[in-house]
């Protein structure tokens, strides 16, 4: 079985995130850069499930400036086998669409029977480009799994819900997006570490893919930010130490603003 | 007047609150028309007619429920063409927005997601939404350049406002596509109910972090939630420690809640975990650690053990309720 896990290179979780106030895009220089945590989840899965399938591999898919470079590696030293990094200039600014697109080009150049993301990146959070995707693709959408089982071409997952969870089958090939519940990833072995330095990873540029300028980066983005700003401040709000009634002095406030 | 379609989000004709703050804010930018797929539309309709829909495009056929997200999108496509909307909103929730990202594809429009507020544009521009990123640190004002504008907007942007209107049905006969069908949905598995208001929509949420210590801890947490009539939240340290069921979980991993009210009880307020609440309206801190950094951003704290706290909190208002 073919695997193909698609990654993004983030700004640290714990780090301030800014705007670059030259062309509204997530500043990325300013903060450490880490693979997206919900990435880690599907490499994890990618791995697990290609352990479980005797002559399975492992293909980890990047799109971001070279410094993504070392979100692949990272994969590659968990145990994947090789890499794609899509890397070029007039891919900056690109918006899910644009991403969406990019990523469903670089699909076409590798075989797969599952394609894994995570089902969100922890900057932008917009949770789409999974969907997006499978729509591309024509792919079954299986996304938000909090489990996933293969066995003779068909892939079922529990897809989680407000409710619980649906029972969820397609025949391969598909497309699984899947929640930090999924699994508990692995870190990256002293031994991986240095066999990731020797594993293939091609780059593609925009062209390569088929691509025209115009499809991709902020010329292809087909939604704008026309302003932003840093919120404002919040007032400091009254913070008393509970000496016995701190319960009665919150009840107090929550009458007084109308909440009960 | 153009249409602004509102994809109706429902359990089996039962339409969620997000629904009808959705319809009130597509007042504002044009007339408001409702799609509705699935079974129920009969249980739905006065709901929608209270709210403002002048008409509801029906999606009813056997099937269209079946399979993951996309016959939602296909629906909706369908109807864009024939009604030319100015915009599409649906509510952002996980499946919201993922029916929004393959309509934009299937459209060729942009998608703005996660919306705090929609307005009409200026200067050319359909619509503008605002969104509330990095955590609630930074706001920021956006708009669809190409295509239908599809915005998803969070529950609690506005309070619903009823505007009476006629909801009158027009049926939507759709074949979906293969592709469409790839994903089916073979069962269901519902959670124990817990009779409380659904997370993401409520107007009070009370959650729970480190400090409850365990998983008896969350018996104050939900004996507050359910004198307020409020949700239950869990911080992701405490359903990763298993105290609490993991869809109850707050935060970047978890659901994004902008409630009237959030009421958190020993939880620190790790940036994970602020991404998730921090556009609250009123927010509420109580945690034995006076360098909590959610204390930064309460509107009022108690520095004080939860399990004090909270109890002496529950009693005095039962007290008060009689």
């Amino acid at each position: 079985m073919n695997i193909v896990v698609c990654v993004k290179q983030v700004p640290d979780s714990w780090a301030e995130k800014k705007l670059s106030p030259s062309d509204h895009t997530l500043d990325r220089e300013s903060a450490d850069a880490v693979m997206n945590e919900l990435d880690e989840y599907a490499v994890e899965e990618a791995l697990r499930l290609a352990e479980a399938n005797e002559g399975s591999t492992v293909t980890i898919l990047t799109m971001g400036p070279e410094k993504a470079g070392e979100t692949i590696r990272k994969a590659l030293s968990m145990g994947a086998d090789a890499g794609i990094h899509v890397v070029d200039d007039g891919l900056h600014g690109s918006d899910a669409v644009a991403t969406s697109a990019v990523l469903a080009k670089a699909l076409g150049t590798t075989p797969f029977d599952l394609v894994i993301l995570g089902t969100e990146s922890t900057d932008a959070r917009m949770s789409v480009v999974p969907a997006m995707v499978a729509e591309r693709l024509g792919l079954p959408q299986l996304t938000f799994a909090e489990k996933v089982d293969v066995a003779g071409g068909t892939v079922t997952v529990q897809r989680v819900t407000d409710y619980g969870y649906d029972t969820v089958e397609a025949a391969l090939p598909a497309l699984v997006s899947v929640v930090e519940k999924i699994n508990e990833p692995r870190y990256p072995s002293f031994k991986g570490i240095m066999a990731a330095k020797k594993k293939p990873v091609a780059t593609l540029t925009v062209a390569d893919l088929g691509l025209s300028a115009d499809e991709v980066g902020l010329a292809g983005a087909w939604s704008a930010s026309r302003d932003f700003a840093a919120r404002p401040p919040k007032a400091a709000g009254t913070i008393v130490k509970d000496d016995g009634d701190g319960g009665h002095q919150l009840a107090e406030f929550l009458v007084t603003n109308k909440f009960v | 007047m153009a249409e602004v379609l509102v994809l109706v989000d429902h359990v089996d004709g039962t339409v969620k609150k997000v629904t009808t703050e959705l319809l009130t804010l597509a007042r504002t930018l044009g007339e408001p028309a409702a799609v509705f797929v699935g079974a129920g539309f009969d249980a739905a309709r006065d709901k929608l007619a209270e709210f403002g829909a002048a008409r509801v495009y029906v999606a009813d056929a056997d099937g269209l429920t079946d399979y993951v997200v996309a016959p939602k999108a296909e629906v909706l496509a369908q109807v864009v063409a024939t009604s030319s909307p100015l915009a599409v909103l649906i509510a952002s929730t996980a499946e919201g927005k993922e029916v929004a990202g393959r309509l934009a594809i299937k459209l060729g429009s942009g998608v703005i997601t996660d919306a705090v507020a929609v307005e009409p544009g200026t200067g050319g521009d359909a619509v503008l939404a605002t969104q509330s990123v990095f955590g609630g640190s930074t706001v920021v004002h956006s708009t669809v350049t190409r295509g239908t504008p599809i915005v998803t907007v969070r529950p609690n942007a506005t309070p619903p406002v009823a505007q009476a209107a006629a909801a009158e049905r027009v049926d939507v006969s759709v074949t979906l596509s293969d592709a469409a069908k790839g994903a089916r949905i073979t069962d269901r598995t519902v959670a124990a109910r817990t009779g409380r208001p659904e997370l993401s929509e409520a107007a009070i949420v009370v959650s729970g972090g480190r400090g409850v210590g365990g998983p008896e801890g969350f018996a104050p947490v939900e004996e507050l939630a359910d004198v307020l009539g409020a949700a239950v939240g869990a911080s992701r340290a405490a359903t990763d420690a298993g105290w609490y069921p993991h869809q109850f979980q707050v935060g970047q991993t978890g659901k994004t809640v902008s409630p009237q009210l959030y009421l958190a009880s020993g939880i620190s307020g790790a940036i994970q975990h602020r991404a998730g609440m921090q556009t609250s309206k009123t927010i509420v801190v109580v945690n034995k650690d006076p360098e909590a950094p959610l204390f930064e951003i309460a509107d009022f704290g108690v520095v004080g053990d939860l399990h004090q706290v909270l109890p002496q909190l529950t009693a005095d208002l039962k007290a008060r309720k009689g």
